[in-house]
């Protein structure tokens, strides 16, 4: 076993905790803490996948601002801070769908990618450092990046509109 | 490494983000698991980058962040307003079309 191998399953038993952790805590603060946890689970699986720019970027833009987005969003709606059910009682079809959404794509991913491994060589690190990135972006998908500058803008401007107090 | 063990975690992440998605009440609480599952999809993006050694899937899955980003402030935005109108988050009493 790798050490890449060893560093996968201890971040991915970490990342599935954290993931119970969201959908099944009662304590509303806790959920967000524990999204934390998956957030930068995730953001080691893709230094662990010599992704160096996706990690950085998630690391900044999940943790830096959409954790706390969320903490600001619980303090504004004034969540009860101590234990409270906030499921609603469609628990246990919500439990079968999930149940039956995971058999039927392992099912499915076993059958179609079975026998495909990652090989992290130098090749890949070559291709995957931030350099080669920017290259992508600002010479393929410079047009999509562009969108989405106006997307955010506009997010921006829905986001004060739809929160403003008249 | 295999390639599944990445794209199994990320349907075990996208799967329990449906189920909090479908159970839970609390308008937070639905965004979180909203992220859970773009999450997952971000997983797939960069395993898949990986191993295709093509740089678009992380390009792709830098997008996916952004729109997340996007989406995260129009949503609470949302929560907050249906806070100010009903008096508290729960979605279960957004249950009329008129005001």
């Amino acid at each position: 076993m790798t050490a890449q191998n060893v560093a996968f399953w201890a971040l991915a038993i970490a990342m599935g905790a954290g993931a119970i952790g969201v959908v099944r805590s009662k304590n509303i603060v806790h959920a967000a803490l524990f999204l934390i946890v998956v957030l930068v689970g995730a953001a080691a699986q893709y230094i662990v996948l010599l992704a160096e720019f996706v990690g950085v970027t998630q690391f900044f833009i999940y943790i830096g601002a959409i954790a706390v987005l969320f903490l600001f969003g619980i303090m504004l709606t004034r969540a009860p801070m101590h234990a409270g059910n906030f499921d609603n009682d469609q628990r246990w079809p919500a439990a079968v769908v999930a149940i039956f959404l995971f058999g039927v794509l392992i099912a499915l991913l076993v059958n179609a990618f079975g026998h495909d491994e990652i090989k992290l060589s130098d090749q890949l690190l070559r291709v995957s450092r931030t350099g080669p990135v920017a290259d992508s972006i600002f010479r393929n998908f410079v047009v999509p990046f562009e969108v989405v500058s106006m997307l955010l803008l506009a997010a921006l401007v829905g986001a004060v509109v739809i929160a403003r107090r008249d | 490494m295999a390639l599944n063990q990445y794209l199994v975690l990320s349907a075990f992440l996208f799967c329990t983000g449906v189920y909090g998605v479908l159970a839970r009440r609390n308008g937070v609480l639905v965004l979180l698991s909203v992220e859970l599952m773009l999450n997952a999809v971000n997983i797939n993006l960069v395993a898949f980058a990986a191993f295709t050694k093509n740089i678009s899937g992380q390009v792709f899955a830098l997008f996916v962040i952004t729109i997340a980003a996007a989406e995260v402030g129009v949503g609470l935005a949302i929560v907050l307003l249906i806070y100010r109108n009903m008096r508290s988050p729960d979605l279960d009493r957004v249950d009329q079309l008129k005001g």
